[in-house]
């Protein structure tokens, strides 16, 4: 069954698309890596999938899913640093969708909170002000804060940037937990290494999709080059796009 | 002797028993919205609603003359006209807040203006502009302490929601819808507490009594519900001394209020526990962890 269905999607903003013409699926419970040169359209994709953006064109279908099952990591979260709360609050928001506006945080969710900081390996942060956090302890709350949503659908874009080698393997081995719970997650990466060793699927993007399919098949060369020329077009005058151009269903 | 200076003057004069309980529901009410002004890094947002409210007021004030009840009714008209155009524009366009805000406040003054010039009164609106807390009667009270309990309930709905949107409000927006009605009764919440202190304060102080005593709480604590308690403290008590300041000395209370405010606000400035300057000065030996 499909956690994820695009049809004909163009995403993108102020009419400009960031991605044209996406058509394919994701199987509930895959692994996905998203990949693609800086400019590609891989956090655009995922703010479509979120919901946050709404395509210019086409659809995107969750598959049943509600939003609130969905769990979204964004590249550079618009998080106020410096309001005071600390991890355990912070992290504690990851279960709106059982308490909403009112519901209590008895005893059972206090040591779901708990248990979920101790997962990344921040046991003693619980009291610190997030502003005090170093950029790795801050992606370890972000993760805890996942954890806790409890999603059937995960997307992260670039959870690994800027992070040091023990925090990436660390976190690294949540997504694969989440992979083994049947969970469907998708994320936008740059480290081909690290795709090629864990991801089964890869989705390589360049404005549009240049191929789509298992790692191993899709993470060519060729593929890559292709990528790695697109051209960042963003035109004021441009025509109006005339439709599908024959790039929609790579791989 | 201190009794008679502190205590004497609410145990003797029935107005300064109204006075003081309205400060303290001005205090309740407005300083936890002064908070999230200032975490929100809306303070001079709320220093702009202040504009936009009074033209609302004077529309009131020439229609009904000195009738509190018109006054407050044309200051929320015009404040909530503003704050939710505001808010919709800045929403629907990306317009950032703040410039969105500053074109329709500006707008309703003008508005304000030219109503009053077109009426042609040389109305006496000083104490619209500067409030007269001690002038208060009982009616008027009741409505300032109606509105702090609305203002407290709202904000019991809306807390979760706008701390969520205080300090992510992507996540906010990915797991709930709840971002945008929240904000929108915020901005509602700012409006009303504006106009319950102009009848205190006046439209120029009253958004002395939410911001000051939040810009105090933030030198005392690093936590959300602290700061708010600190900041109704701080609050009241300036409510009290400035009462008391006022009727020894005879200075206005609304500015009397406000300038106690302002003596705490220096005093936190310098000695405040967090980010204060003697505690940068003399931070003490560093921990070891």
């Amino acid at each position: 069954m499909a956690a994820l269905h695009f049809h004909n999607v163009t995403l993108g903003y102020d009419r400009h698309p960031a991605v044209h013409h996406l058509n394919g699926e994701v199987a509930s419970g895959a692994l996905v890596a998203v990949i693609g040169p800086n400019g590609a359209g891989k956090s655009t994709l995922l703010r479509g999938i979120v919901g946050i953006l709404k395509p210019l064109d086409g659809s995107i279908h969750l598959g049943g899913l509600d939003s609130r099952d969905i769990a979204y990591l964004p590249q550079s979260a618009e998080i106020d640093r410096s309001f005071p709360i600390s991890v355990f609050d912070f992290v504690g928001t990851g279960l709106w969708r059982g308490t909403g506006l009112f519901g209590g945080i008895g005893k059972a969710a206090r040591d779901k909170i708990l248990r979920a900081i101790a997962a990344v390996g921040l046991n003693g942060f619980e009291n610190r002000p997030i502003g005090t956090l170093s950029g790795g302890q801050m992606q370890r709350v972000l993760f805890a804060r996942v954890l806790l949503q409890d999603a059937s659908l995960i997307v992260l874009d670039e959870p690994f940037n800027a992070i040091d080698s023990k925090t990436t393997a660390d976190l690294l081995a949540l997504v694969k937990n989440w992979h083994t719970e049947g969970r469907t997650v998708l994320a936008a990466l740059h480290d081909m290494e690290m795709v090629r060793t864990h991801f089964s699927e890869t989705l390589v993007l360049a404005r549009g999709p240049v191929a789509w399919g298992p790692t191993a098949e899709v993470l060519t060369p060729e593929n890559l080059m292709v990528a790695m020329r697109m051209c960042e077009a963003f035109d004021d005058s441009a025509a109006a796009c005339a439709g599908d151009d024959g790039r929609s269903q790579a791989a | 002797m201190a009794y008679d200076a502190l205590i004497g003057p609410f145990t003797e004069f029935e107005f300064m028993r109204r006075a003081l309980a309205a400060v303290i529901a001005l205090s309740l009410a407005g300083a936890p919205i002064g908070v999230f002004l200032m975490l929100r890094r809306m303070s001079l947002v709320g220093d702009a609603m202040a504009h936009a409210i009074l033209p609302g007021a004077a529309v009131g004030f020439l229609l009904s003359g000195l009738n509190l009840f018109a006054m407050t009714a044309g200051g929320l008209i015009a404040g909530f006209a503003v704050a939710i155009l505001a808010g919709v524009v800045a929403r629907s366009t990306g317009l950032k807040e703040d410039a969105s805000l500053a074109t329709f406040y500006l707008a309703s003054l003008a508005l304000g203006v030219t109503i009053v010039s077109i009426k042609g009164t040389n109305i006496d609106l000083l104490h619209v502009l500067f409030g007269n807390i001690l002038a208060m009667d009982d009616q008027t009270l009741l409505v300032v302490a109606f509105n702090a309990t609305v203002t407290l309930l709202v904000l019991a709905v809306i807390y979760r929601p706008l701390v969520i949107e205080s300090v992510d409000p992507l996540f906010l927006r990915t797991v709930s819808r709840a971002g945008g009605p929240a904000h929108l009764a915020f901005l509602a919440l700012v409006v009303i507490n504006l106009v319950n202190g102009f009848q205190a304060l006046g439209t120029l102080l009253a958004v002395g009594l939410m911001i000051l005593p939040a810009g105090i709480a933030r030198f005392w604590s690093r936590d959300l519900t602290a700061m708010i308690c600190i900041a109704v403290i701080a609050a009241a008590v300036s409510g009290y001394a400035g009462l008391v300041l006022s009727f020894q000395t005879r200075v206005p209370s609304g500015p009397a209020i406000i300038l106690v405010a302002t003596v705490l606000y220096v005093a936190s400035v310098l000695f405040g526990r967090v980010g204060g300057i003697v505690r940068q000065l003399f931070p003490g030996r560093h921990l070891e962890a």
